[in-house]
C-alpha cells in the first residue's frame, strides 16, 4: 500500500525533495515558505550525509546551492518572492553554469516588501529570466498538495536531465494548504536511476584532468556558441516536457487559462457557467515554461474567447495572446496584492466572455 | 642534469595574466605548493573570485570552479558540505572579500566552515582599473578617491583578520606578505598550515597576504615593494591573529 498523509503544500516539498534524493537544502527565513525550512532542519540532521544549512542571506544559500550542485549533490533552496528576488544572480550563475538545482517560489503579493499574502505575480520574473542574461528555468506549477510533491520529484528529474534550474513556483495558499498525498512506491521515483555527472567537482585524484565549472567566456563568439548551445537544449525541453491539463475544452466556446490556486477557483466558475449552459473549459498549463502554447493555439481556432485568471495584473495572459497569436480576445480576470477572487468574480468574467 | 628547481603539479602549464611585478603569480605558487607539499592536490576544489584573480581557473591545476562577485565562501561552503572530504579553498581579493562579500566572509568564518581562504589584500580594485577598496590606505590616490582616501567620509580601512579574530570558531588566521623571500617563505608556512588544519577537520582558516598592485598604484614593481613596506605593514601587522591549535605538534 502506498504510503498516504496530511500535509501542508510546504512539507510536501520539502519531503518530495528527501524522497528524490536531495540531501543538501539552504534557506533563509521568509514567509509564507518557513515550513520548508523547519521541515528539512527537523529531517536532514537525521539522514545519513543530511545537510540543512540555515545560510546568512538568500544570497548566500543560493551560492551554497551552486556549490552543493557544482560537487554533484541534488541541492535545493526555497524562498519566497523578495528573497527569490534576492537570488536572481545566483539563479542566473547557475544558469552560465549549466548546474541542475531545484529552487522553490512559493508567492506573496509584491512589489517591494509586498505582503505576506498569496500571489503569482513573479510569472515574469520565473518565466522570462528575473536575472541577467539569456536564459530560462523550467517552471513547474502545481495547483494541489499532491503536486506539490510530484512536481517537486519531477524537478529533481528534470534538473539533473538537462542541466538546468528547475523552478517550483506556487503560492501561499498551496503552501499552507492541507490535503493528503500519496507518496510514491520508492522504485516508481525516476532518481532511482541517477544521471552522471561526470562534470561535477569531487577533485581530479590525478585521475583525470580538471574539472572547471564557469559561466565566464571573454571570447563574445565563445560565449555566444554556448549560450546558442543552450538554446537547443532549453527546445529538447520545450518539445518534451511541457505539460498541461485540460478541463472539458472539446466543446468550448470559452477556454479559461489558468495556472497554480486559480486553476482551482476557476474550475469551480467552470461548473457553475456550464450549469448555465455556457461551453467553457480550462486550459491549466503545469509547466510555465516551457508554455504550454501549442495546445492554446489549437484550442483558438474553435474557442471565441479566452480568460486569463490570475493573482497579478495578467502577466500570463500576455504569454497566452502570443501563443494564440491575438487570433482571440483574452479577457483578464485578475487581483493583486494578495487579494484573491471568488468564483463568482471569475463567473462574470466568463459571461461578459460569452456575451462577446 | 638533476631537477634542482620545478614548478608545482598543482598549477597547469597556462602562460599568466597578471601584469608584469603583480604578486598574485607568488600566491598562486604558494598555494598550488602547498597542496603538493601536503599530497592535497588530487582532492582540491578551488573557487575563482571575481576580480583579477578570475582566471585562477585556468592556473590551478584542480577542480575549480568561479563564484560571483563576494559570494566565494557561499560558494565553497556549499562545495564543502556536499563533499567533506575535498580540500575547498577561495581565492579572493580584498573589493570580493572586504566589500561586496562581507556577509559571506564574516559567516562563513563565524559557522567555522571547514575551508581555507586565501585573501589577497593589494589596497586597490585591480581588474576594474584602480578604484578605492575596503582596504584603501588613508590619502591613498585612486582612480574614485582622486584626491586621496579621505577618512571623514569613507571610513578607515577594514582590518580583516583583527575583525575575524574576534570570532571564537575560526581556525586560524594570519596575515603574511609578498614583500622579500623571507616573507614569501613565512607565506608559504602559513598557506601549508592552513590547508593542513582543514585536512585534519579543524575548521576555517584565513591567510591574508599583503600584496602589491604596481599598475594601479603607477608604479614600477619595485617601488610597488617599497611602497608596500613603507606604508601598508605599518597599518596591516603581520602575524597570527587566531590560532585555536596553537602549540600542538604539527602532525
Amino acid at each position: 500500500m502506498p504510503e498516504k498523509v496530511l500535509m501542508k503544500g510546504n512539507e510536501a516539498i520539502a519531503e518530495a525533495a528527501i524522497r528524490s534524493g536531495c540531501r543538501h537544502y539552504f534557506g533563509y527565513p521568509i514567509t509564507p515558505q518557513t515550513e520548508i525550512a523547519a521541515y528539512m532542519a527537523k529531517r536532514m540532521p537525521k539522514l545519513e550525509d543530511g545537510c540543512f544549512l540555515q545560510a546568512e542571506s538568500e544570497i548566500a544559500a543560493i551560492n551554497m546551492v551552486i556549490g552543493a550542485s557544482a560537487a554533484g549533490k541534488r541541492a535545493m533552496t526555497s524562498s519566497s518572492s523578495p528573497g527569490i528576488a534576492l537570488k536572481s544572480e545566483g539563479l542566473s550563475y547557475l544558469a552560465g553554469c549549466d548546474l541542475p538545482a531545484v529552487v522553490v517560489n512559493i508567492q506573496r503579493g509584491g512589489p517591494g516588501l509586498g505582503g505576506i499574502q498569496p500571489s503569482q505575480a513573479d510569472y515574469f520574473q520565473a518565466t522570462k529570466g528575473g536575472g541577467h542574461g539569456d536564459y530560462h528555468m523550467a517552471v513547474l506549477a502545481p495547483s494541489g498538495v499532491q503536486e506539490m510533491f510530484d512536481l517537486t520529484c519531477l524537478a529533481f528529474d528534470i534538473a539533473d536531465r538537462y542541466r538546468i534550474t528547475s523552478m517550483v513556483l506556487s503560492d501561499g495558499i498551496l503552501g499552507q494548504m492541507m490535503e493528503p498525498v500519496t507518496f510514491p512506491e520508492e522504485e516508481t521515483l525516476n532518481n532511482a536511476v541517477p544521471v552522471e555527472k561526470s562534470w561535477a567537482l569531487t577533485g581530479t585524484h590525478g585521475l583525470r584532468p580538471p574539472n572547471i565549472v564557469n559561466s565566464l567566456l571573454m571570447d563574445p563568439l565563445e560565449l555566444e556558441r554556448s549560450v546558442v548551445e543552450r538554446f537547443a537544449r532549453y527546445g529538447e525541453i520545450a518539445a518534451r516536457e511541457t505539460r498541461w491539463e485540460e478541463m472539458l475544452t472539446d466543446d468550448a466556446d470559452i477556454v479559461i487559462a489558468a495556472y497554480g490556486a486559480t486553476a482551482r477557483i476557476a474550475a469551480n466558475a467552470l461548473q457553475a457557467a456550464r450549469a448555465q449552459g455556457i461551453k467553457v473549459g480550462l486550459l491549466r498549463p503545469i509547466t510555465l515554461w516551457p508554455f504550454p502554447k501549442a495546445p492554446l493555439l489549437e484550442l483558438a481556432q474553435r474557442a471565441k474567447a479566452f480568460v486569463c485568471v490570475e493573482l497579478s495584473m495578467g502577466q500570463m495572459a500576455e504569454d497566452v495572446e502570443l501563443a494564440i497569436r491575438c487570433q482571440k480576445p483574452v479577457l483578464r480576470c485578475t487581483r493583486t496584492g494578495g487579494v484573491v477572487p471568488s468564483p463568482d468574480e471569475v463567473l462574470a468574467k466568463i459571461l461578459e466572455a460569452a456575451k462577446g | 642534469m638533476p631537477i634542482v628547481f620545478e614548478k608545482p603539479q598543482g598549477l597547469t602549464n597556462a602562460p599568466m595574466h597578471y601584469c608584469p611585478g603583480c604578486t598574485h603569480g607568488i600566491v598562486h605558487r604558494l598555494a598550488a605548493q602547498a597542496l603538493d607539499d601536503l599530497n592535497l592536490t588530487g582532492q582540491a576544489v578551488g573557487v575563482a573570485p571575481v576580480g583579477c584573480a578570475v582566471f585562477a581557473y585556468n592556473y590551478f591545476n584542480c577542480d575549480m570552479i568561479q563564484a560571483a562577485h563576494g559570494r566565494a565562501p557561499a560558494v565553497a561552503t556549499g562545495l564543502k558540505r556536499a563533499n567533506p572530504e575535498t580540500i575547498v579553498f577561495t581565492y579572493q581579493g580584498d573589493g570580493d572579500l572586504a566589500a561586496i562579500g562581507t556577509a559571506e566572509t564574516v559567516q562563513s568564518a563565524c559557522r567555522g566552515e571547514n575551508i581555507t581562504i586565501i585573501f589577497i589584500n593589494n589596497a586597490i580594485y585591480g581588474m576594474t582599473g584602480g578604484q578605492m577598496a575596503p582596504t584603501t590606505l588613508p590619502g591613498q590616490i585612486t582612480q574614485t578617491s582622486p584626491y586621496g582616501r579621505d577618512v571623514t567620509k569613507t571610513g578607515m580601512p577594514i582590518k580583516v583578520c583583527e575583525l575575524l579574530a574576534t570570532l571564537e570558531a575560526p581556525a586560524y588566521i594570519e596575515r603574511v606578505s609578498v614583500d622579500s623571500v623571507k616573507n614569501v617563505r613565512a607565506a608559504q608556512k602559513a598557506i601549508t598550515k592552513a590547508f593542513q588544519y582543514q585536512a585534519q577537520g579543524k575548521g576555517f582558516s584565513l591567510i591574508e597576504v599583503v600584496s602589491t598592485c604596481p599598475t594601479n598604484w603607477g608604479m614600477t614593481p619595485v617601488q610597488a615593494l617599497a611602497w608596500l613596506r613603507e606604508h601598508m605593514l605599518d597599518y596591516y601587522k603581520l602575524g597570527v591573529y587566531r590560532d585555536r591549535y596553537a602549540g600542538e605538534v604539527a602532525a
